[in-house]
C-alpha cells in the first residue's frame, strides 16, 4: 500500500475529517493510474473540481446527477471500440445512486458494462445540506426528514442496493468501509479486475451531516459495523461469500455519538424506537451471520 | 490564464488551494513514541502526510485541516493536536 | 449512386458511412426505423459499432457524452418526447464541448400527446448551444449528415449538432436519393480526432464546476464558437458542393427570391410545398419568393437582413409556437429585420402534423399582402 501513488491531491475543499474525501484517496490509490474515473454531482465532486482548480490526478468526468452509470457505459464502449486498456471506475454518493440514479444503473449493470460502480455512502444529500435519500437510516433525523414534535426522522429502513444489483446479475458485490482502508482497497482492486458491472457500497461517515467532530470519523465508521447497522460483506454470483463478524455492540453506542440521532435521547430517551433499531441490526446479524460466537469456559 | 475549452483542467492546480489555512488545531508528531505503521498516512483525508527519508511522517501544514483523525486513529498516542497560535 | 430510399434509412445509411464508434440507441416514433437500420447493420457486421440499447433517451445522449469524451465518433437519434426527456443532457453536452451528431425526426410535443410532425421539439432547445440544421428533403437530410460531423468535429468549433428533418414526412416517406460511396465519406470526413479525450496518459478533468467568477465567460465562449461555425459551414459546405456537387456552403437557400415583392420564410419539409405554390402564384404574375432557412443555429441574421432587404412583405411560417408569444422563426426573422420597415407576420401552422397545402400557403401570401398575420393559420373555429 505504500508504493501505490496518491491520486487524489490536497487543496481539495472537502470538510477537515470528511469520509467521502478519504474514500476518494483510497479507491483511486487502489485503481492505480490507468482509470477513468466518472463522478456524479455531489459533495465528492463538488469539493474536488471548482474550475480550475482539479484534485484528481487520473482522467475524470462530471456526469450530471442521475446518469453516471450511462455515461460510464458510453466511455466503456468506446474504449472497448479503441482497444484501450483503461478501467472505469463510477463514484457516486447515496443520494446519485439509491434515488437519481436508479433507472441508469439499473439499465447499465443490466446491459453488463465491464466497469466498477463505487457508492460512497454517507447516508444522505450532503452536497445540498443533508436531505434524506434511500440509505438514510431509520429515525435519522435530516432537514427532509427531521425530528420534530410529533416525527422520530426518517421513517424508512435503508434501501438493500447491494442485493438489488446482485439481483441484475452483477458478478462482484462487495460493502465496505473507511474503517478498514486495507479491506477496501482490496475489495475495489477485485471489483476492478473481475468483468462486468461490480458495485462497492463504501460507508464514509459525515462529520458535518451526522453532527460529530471530523477526528471520530473512522472511529464512528468501525461502531456503525460493530453495531451492526452496518455489514461488511462480498456477494459472487449473487451469493454471500464473506462476512466480517463482530463481538456485538448495543446500537445505543452508536447512535449516541451522533446528533442526527440525539432526538432519541435527549430530551427524553426513546425505548421503543432505540428497540426498533436494534431489532434492525439483530435481523443484520442474523441475516449475514456477523455474530462471532463467544465459547462458553 | 486562457480559459480551458469546455471547463476543463489537468491535474495540479489544487494545490494552489492551500487548506492549512482553515486550521485551528495543529498535529504534533513525536518521532519517537511513532511505530512507523503509516496508520497517520492511510487515514489523512488530505492525503498530506509522505514518508521522509529517516521512515518519520511528516504532515505538509500548508495542507493539513488539522481535522484530528490522525491523532485520535494513532496506536501509539504519537501525535497531539494543539490549538495554534496565529 | 441514385436509391429509392425512406427518409429513415437514408439517414441510417449516412451515419453508417461515417463510422460512428458508438451508437445509443432507444425507440421512439418517428425515428425508430434509424436505429432499427443501425441494429441491423451492426448485427451483419456491417457497421463496425459499439451500439448500446440504453433504457432511455436521457441515458441515450448520456452514453454519447461518455463515449465522445473519452475520444469516440458517437450518434443518436431521438425526436419529442424523448429529447425533452434529454434536455438537461443536451446542455451538459454542450457546455463539455463534446461534438455528437444526433438526429432528430420532428415530432409535435405533447400533451397533447401527438406523434405526428412538428418543429417544436427542437426548436425548444435552441438555447442550448447545439448547431440545428433542417433538411428540406430526404437528400438534404442524409447529405446534412456528413456536413453536421465535420463541422461539430472542427477544432475551432466543437458542439454538437441536430439534423433536424420532419418526422413522417421525411423520415417514412420513399425519395430518390444520391447516395455517397464509403470512399466518397472517408474522403470527406477525415477519422475524428477529438481535441482533447479522457485518456489515462494525459489526465484531464472533463466538466468542472465554474464559479460566477468564470461560468459568463464559458458562455461566451460556447456563443462565439456557434457563431463562428458560420465560416466552417461555408468552407465544409462548399467543399462537399465542390467533391459531389451539391454545394452547402449557405445557412439560407433563396427561391425566386432575387425579385420578390412578398417573401416567404420557412424551414423544413413545408418548403418543398411553398416553391410548388411560388410557381404557381408566378405563373399568375405575383412577385413571391422563399427564404429557406437550413442552418437555424447559429441564427443566420446577417443572410436574412441582406436577402430580404428589398422585399415589401414578409410572412414567415413557424411549425411551431412559443406559446403566450409568437413562433420563433418569426421573432428572429423580425429582429434581423428590426431597423428596417418590412412588415413581417408570423403563421404559426401544421402543428401536430396538420397538411399545409399550396393554397393554404397562396391564401397565407393573401393575408400577408393585407397587412394580416400573427396568427394560428387554418384554425378550426367550430371545434373551440
Amino acid at each position: 500500500m505504500a508504493e501505490k501513488c496518491e491520486l487524489f491531491e490536497p487543496g481539495h475543499r472537502a470538510c477537515g475529517g470528511c469520509g467521502a474525501a478519504l474514500a476518494a484517496r483510497l479507491v483511486t490509490k487502489a485503481a492505480g493510474t490507468n482509470t477513468i474515473v466518472v463522478s456524479s454531482t455531489g459533495c465528492m465532486e463538488v469539493f474536488s473540481t471548482p474550475y480550475p482548480e482539479t484534485a484528481w490526478k487520473v482522467p475524470w468526468i462530471h456526469s450530471l446527477f442521475e446518469n453516471a452509470a450511462a455515461v460510464a457505459s458510453g466511455i466503456e464502449a468506446s474504449l472497448k471500440k479503441q482497444g484501450r486498456t483503461e478501467k472505469v471506475v463510477i463514484m457516486a454518493g447515496d443520494g446519485a445512486t439509491f434515488d437519481i440514479g436508479m433507472i441508469s444503473i439499473s439499465g447499465a449493470f443490466e446491459r453488463g458494462h465491464d466497469f466498477t460502480y463505487v457508492c460512497y455512502d454517507n447516508e444522505a444529500y450532503m452536497n445540498t445540506g443533508i436531505q434524506r435519500s434511500g440509505a438514510t437510516p431509520y429515525d435519522a433525523s435530516t432537514t427532509t426528514s427531521p425530528a420534530g414534535k410529533c416525527s422520530f426522522g426518517n421513517k424508512r429502513p435503508k434501501k438493500d442496493m447491494p442485493q438489488i444489483l446482485a439481483a441484475h446479475g452483477a458478478p462482484y458485490v462487495a460493502t465496505a468501509s473507511i474503517a478498514y482502508p486495507t479491506d477496501l482497497m482490496q475489495k475495489i482492486e477485485k471489483a476492478i479486475n473481475t468483468k462486468g458491472p461490480c458495485y462497492i457500497q463504501l460507508h464514509a461517515p459525515c462529520c458535518t451531516g451526522w453532527g460529530f467532530e471530523g477526528d471520530q470519523t473512522i472511529a464512528i465508521a468501525k461502531l456503525a459495523i460493530e453495531t451492526g447497522l452496518w455489514v461488511n460483506y462480498e456477494m459472487v454470483d449473487g451469493t454471500v461469500t464473506k462476512v466480517k463478524k463482530v463481538v456485538r455492540k448495543p446500537v445505543e453506542e452508536y447512535l449516541k455519538t451522533q446528533k442526527r440521532f440525539r432526538h432519541l435521547f435527549k430530551p427524553k430517551r426513546q425505548d421503543a424506537e432505540i428497540a426498533f433499531i436494534q431489532a434492525i441490526a439483530d435481523k443484520n446479524a442474523e441475516k449475514y451471520g456477523i455474530d462471532i460466537k463467544l465459547k462458553k469456559e | 490564464m486562457a480559459l480551458a475549452v469546455g471547463c476543463r483542467a489537468r491535474p495540479g492546480k489544487a494545490r494552489d488551494n492551500k487548506t492549512g489555512s482553515w486550521r485551528v488545531f495543529k498535529p504534533s508528531f513525536d518521532d519517537d513514541k511513532c511505530s512507523k505503521c503509516g496508520t497517520c498516512r492511510t487515514l489523512c483525508p488530505e492525503g498530506c502526510i509522505t514518508e521522509d527519508e529517516a521512515g518519520n511522517f511528516v504532515p505538509d501544514y500548508a495542507f493539513c485541516k488539522g481535522c484530528g483523525l490522525c491523532a485520535v486513529e494513532c496506536p501509539k498516542d504519537a501525535i497531539t493536536m494543539k490549538q495554534e497560535e496565529k | 449512386m441514385m436509391q429509392m430510399l425512406e427518409g429513415s434509412h437514408a439517414v441510417a445509411e449516412a451515419v453508417k458511412m461515417s463510422r460512428p464508434q458508438v451508437v445509443s440507441a432507444y425507440p421512439i416514433t418517428p425515428q425508430t426505423h434509424i436505429v432499427e437500420a443501425l441494429a441491423e447493420m451492426v448485427a451483419n457486421c456491417e457497421l463496425d459499432a459499439e451500439y448500446i440499447t440504453v433504457e432511455n433517451e436521457l441515458s441515450a445522449l448520456s452514453a454519447c457524452v461518455g463515449a465522445s469524451a473519452a475520444g469516440s465518433r458517437t450518434y443518436s437519434a431521438t425526436t419529442s418526447q424523448g429529447l425533452a426527456l434529454m434536455f438537461e443532457v443536451c446542455f451538459n453536452a454542450a457546455g463539455m464541448r463534446l461534438p455528437i451528431i444526433m438526429s432528430i425526426a420532428n415530432r409535435a410535443m405533447g400533451a397533447p400527446l401527438s406523434i405526428w410532425n412538428d418543429m417544436q421539439d427542437s426548436i425548444s432547445l435552441r438555447d442550448a448551444g447545439w448547431l440545428q440544421f433542417y433538411a428540406e428533403d430526404n437528400q438534404e437530410a442524409t447529405d446534412l449528415h456528413y456536413l453536421a460531423y465535420k463541422v461539430a468535429e472542427d477544432h475551432s468549433v466543437q458542439l454538437p449538432a441536430f439534423v433536424c428533418f420532419d418526422g413522417f414526412i421525411l423520415s417514412h416517406t420513399y425519395e430518390p436519393v444520391d447516395m455517397l460511396t464509403q470512399e466518397d465519406v472517408d474522403r470527406y470526413l477525415p477519422k475524428f480526432t477529438p481535441y482533447e479525450r479522457l485518456d489515462a496518459a494525459d489526465p484531464i478533468s472533463f466538466g468542472m464546476y465554474a464559479t460566477p467568477e468564470y461560468y459568463l465567460e464559458f458562455r461566451y465562449e460556447m456563443d462565439a464558437a456557434l457563431k463562428h461555425a458560420r465560416d466552417v459551414i461555408h468552407k465544409a459546405g462548399k467543399e462537399f458542393g465542390t467533391m459531389f456537387g451539391r454545394d452547402y456552403s449557405a445557412l439560407v437557400e433563396g427561391y425566386r427570391l432575387d425579385d420578390a415583392e412578398t417573401a416567404i420564410v420557412a424551414m423544413g419539409s413545408i418548403c418543398g410545398t411553398v416553391k410548388d405554390a411560388i410557381d404557381e402564384m408566378r405563373a399568375d404574375g405575383k412577385k413571391v419568393g422563399l427564404l429557406k432557412i437550413r442552418v437555424f443555429r447559429p441564427f443566420p441574421s446577417e443572410e436574412i437582413t441582406k436577402m430580404l432587404s428589398h422585399v415589401q412583405h414578409v410572412a414567415v411560417l413557424d411549425k411551431n409556437i412559443s406559446l403566450g408569444a409568437k413562433g420563433a422563426t418569426g421573432l428572429e426573422v423580425r429582429d434581423a429585420l428590426y431597423g428596417t420597415k418590412i412588415p413581417v407576420r408570423n403563421f404559426v401552422l401544421g402543428l401536430g402534423g396538420r397538411d399545409v397545402r399550396k393554397k393554404n400557403i397562396r391564401e397565407i401570401v393573401a393575408l400577408t399582402e393585407t397587412g394580416q398575420g400573427d396568427l394560428f393559420y387554418g384554425l378550426r373555429r367550430e371545434v373551440l
